[in-house]
């Protein structure tokens, strides 16, 4: 552009508008429900081990959170967060990344997590908010993050990833690393002044991150069509200039290929690209939600039909490299599995006293240093009344 | 009367806020169809209407600048801002608008029809995103109001006494008590004056000052320390802005002593503002020093939460410290 404006100037000499639907972004779809191949469509290079990697992963999630709302309605944890409907969107470009590419995600992507290498036992250790937790007990359940890994510890306000995202990459780029940031949101967080701002730091800015949104079609109990009226999420990022694609969520191969793409695209160009995978949460928000208060039953069932992880099953049993009876007995050992480490984690203490005031700063200021040993004196003259920490003050 | 909780009592001051007012209108994440994640809005939408009652997109900021829009124009917007922990992108909105609009204006202009509301606080097992305290923040900020109620009584007339006011109000309802606390609310429309502490308990020897869900904890300190001889005047300051200096130091002058107790950390907390605003009325009346007990100065924790909180434990040990002193 040569103009002040660095805005495209075409002269017209009768008004009309653009109209706010002008845009039409496709969706790139490559498996058809019988797991076979679109006409036209190009499975991406996959080798056996990836291919089936990524299909244990979405199938340990699913049996996880399976596991684990189960483990709430008992009581056992106090929260938990299923993301049923969407592990073929966070397993199949979490596969096709670096694994030293930063995650940053929002709070549905245990596949992305568990495809890096969180262990079984590091899920029930931050469930569980033990003194195991990487995250020492502070959040609640789900906020998981491991530095080893390249996974940007959760935080429950929406969309802060955003922009953070945008200064991650583009910090990558400054050290001259060949990675990118990924960043998962929601098309409800999509709605945070934050998404508008990370958008446009990242373009201007010639950041390489993709920016990953997950339209599952609610936030909480809102519906995506009270949430926005454009089309989708993707035709956004082409106003801040960016490239966008969009891809069916429940269809693992085309994610995978998409998020290849973008990943050459970011890092090769220096650029953000954005990807919106068209998804529905099955389940409920989260433990504390009841979706029956907002959508039917009918609905439900229609999308339980697109599960995600049947497609690419059916896909991979074509290949030859899944047989059809593999997995009940898979599920089977999974579940006991899962079982036993939550029997262990639940048993193991929570975090000791200290980390009441350690990392508020890199080291205690006095007053805290102070309000610690009070409350331990407190402690000592009431052990009954704090169970968890009396029998263990030194 | 009738018997409710405080989801029913604010529920229900909604309900009558909306059909005495066309200019009330309700709206916020999840606020419409669905009622609000804890059912604040409950079939206020059936009742009203799309227009009155609405979801917003998940835009804490666009929420707040929205109601300073609509109030501007001379409704009286009653937004929801899901967590109180969530209210910081509506930041900039609150405090540079909202605060500001009548003052910077020369009363041309003013968004006095506002009500925020937004359920605070901790004993959820919320861990520090849905756990904080933050009517510190908003004291410091001329222009709001800040209110806090104790019980679904209260609750009613307060947020009736809100929407009625002419300023714009930050009103925080202590989630822990939505559905745990209930008590008799009369079904008529009632408001509660803004801006006045009540005196929920005599006592002669040291006054114990609390607001929200902190008030049945300082109650529980109040009977052990009672079962010791020491009797206490128990305040609900019930507003943190402006706030009721003249109550709690006729209170203090009695008694002598001042105890002040809340959720939100310490440092910066607004038992600071009140112990000095005290200590300047009743400087000769003071027998000891003033007590705080509050939240520690950390992020409000999880697995630890019963450690850190400012519970009756450690407010029984402050009484008698106070009286020992």
């Amino acid at each position: 552009m040569t103009n002040p404006n660095n805005a495209t100037i075409t002269t017209v000499h009768t008004a009309e508008f653009t109209a706010g639907d002008a845009l039409k972004i496709p969706t790139l779809r490559m498996l058809r429900d019988d797991g076979s191949l679109y006409e036209g469509a190009t499975a991406p290079e996959l080798d056996k081990a990836t291919a089936l990697k990524m299909y244990d992963t979405m199938v340990f999630t699913r049996v996880l959170d399976e596991r684990m709302l189960a483990a709430q309605r008992q009581g056992r944890i106090s929260f938990y967060m299923q993301c049923l409907g969407e592990e073929a969107a966070t397993v199949g470009s979490a596969a096709a990344l670096d694994d030293k590419d930063m995650i940053m995600a929002q709070y549905r992507e245990q596949g992305a997590l568990r495809y890096r290498g969180f262990t079984l036992e590091q899920f029930m250790n931050q469930l569980f908010s033990n003194e195991k937790d990487l995250g020492k007990g502070r959040q609640m359940p789900v906020h998981y993050g491991s530095k080893d890994i390249y996974y940007m510890t959760i935080s429950s306000p929406l969309g802060t990833q955003i922009p953070q995202a945008s200064g991650y990459a583009y910090a990558q780029k400054l050290r001259g690393l060949a990675n990118t940031t990924i960043c998962y949101f929601g098309e409800g967080a999509a709605s945070e002044g934050d998404f508008h701002a990370g958008l446009n730091m990242a373009a201007v800015h010639k950041a390489p991150v993709i920016f990953f949104c997950r339209n599952n079609g609610y936030a909480i109990s809102t519906p995506a069509n009270e949430q926005f009226v454009g089309d989708g999420i993707a035709c956004r990022a082409v106003g801040y200039g960016m490239k966008a694609l969009r891809v069916d969520g429940a269809d693992i191969l085309a994610v995978y290929h998409a998020t290849k793409m973008a990943r050459e695209h970011a890092l090769k160009h220096n650029e953000p690209v954005l990807i919106e995978s068209i998804a529905y949460r099955l389940g409920a928000h989260s433990s504390s939600d009841d979706p029956s208060g907002y959508r039917s039953k009918e609905e439900e069932e229609k999308w339980r039909q697109n599960d995600p992880i049947a497609r690419y099953r059916l896909w991979l049993i074509e290949k030859g490299w899944l047989k059809d009876a593999d997995d009940k007995a898979t599920i089977e050992a999974l579940r006991s599995e899962i079982l036993d480490a939550l029997k262990v984690a639940e048993k193991v203490a929570k975090p000791g006293i200290e980390h009441l005031i350690s990392d508020v700063y890199a080291q205690p200021i006095p007053a805290l240093q102070q309000q610690l040993d009070e409350l331990k004196a407190h402690i000592r003259k009431y052990p009954d009344a704090y169970p968890v920490t009396a029998g263990r003050l030194d | 009367m009738a018997k409710m909780n405080m989801l029913q009592a604010i529920n229900n001051a909604l309900d009558l806020a909306m059909a005495k007012d066309d200019s009330v209108v309700c709206f916020g994440e999840d606020v419409g169809h669905f009622g609000g994640v804890f059912r604040a809005t409950s079939k206020l939408q059936e009742k009203y209407g799309k227009a009155r009652c609405f979801n917003t997109p998940l835009t804490e900021q666009g929420i707040a600048g929205f109601a300073n829009g609509m109030a501007a124009q001379g409704m009286k917007p009653v937004a929801e801002i899901q967590f109180a922990d969530y209210i910081f992108p509506a930041f900039d909105q609150i405090v540079n608008e909202t605060a500001k609009f009548r003052y910077r204006s020369g009363n041309e202009f003013n968004v006095g029809g506002i009500v925020f509301r937004s359920p605070y606080g901790g004993g959820i097992a919320g861990g520090h995103y849905h756990s904080q305290s933050p009517e510190a923040y908003f004291a410091h900020t001329p222009g709001l109001k800040v209110v806090i109620p104790r019980d679904p009584y209260q609750a009613k007339g307060l947020l009736l006494a809100s929407i009625a006011s002419p300023d714009p109000v930050i009103f925080f309802e202590p989630k822990k008590l939505y559905r745990a606390s209930t008590g008799e609310v009369p079904e008529d429309y009632y408001e509660i004056e803004l801006g006045k502490a009540e005196v929920t308990q005599q006592g002669k020897d040291i006054t114990v000052l609390a607001w929200g869900a902190q008030m049945e904890i300082v109650q529980k300190a109040v009977e052990m320390a009672e079962k010791d001889g020491i009797s206490c005047e128990v305040i609900d300051l019930r507003s943190i802005l402006p706030w009721d200096a003249d109550t709690v130091a006729a209170s203090v002058k009695k008694t002598g002593r001042l105890l002040i107790n809340h959720e939100a950390p310490l440092t910066g907390g607004f038992a600071g503002e009140i112990a000095a605003t005290i200590q300047q009325m009743c400087f000769l009346h003071l027998e000891s020093p003033i007590e705080r007990v509050c939240g520690m100065d950390t992020p409000y924790p999880l697995a630890l939460e019963k450690e850190y909180v400012a519970d009756h434990l450690k407010t029984y040990e402050a009484i008698k410290r106070s009286i020992n002193f």
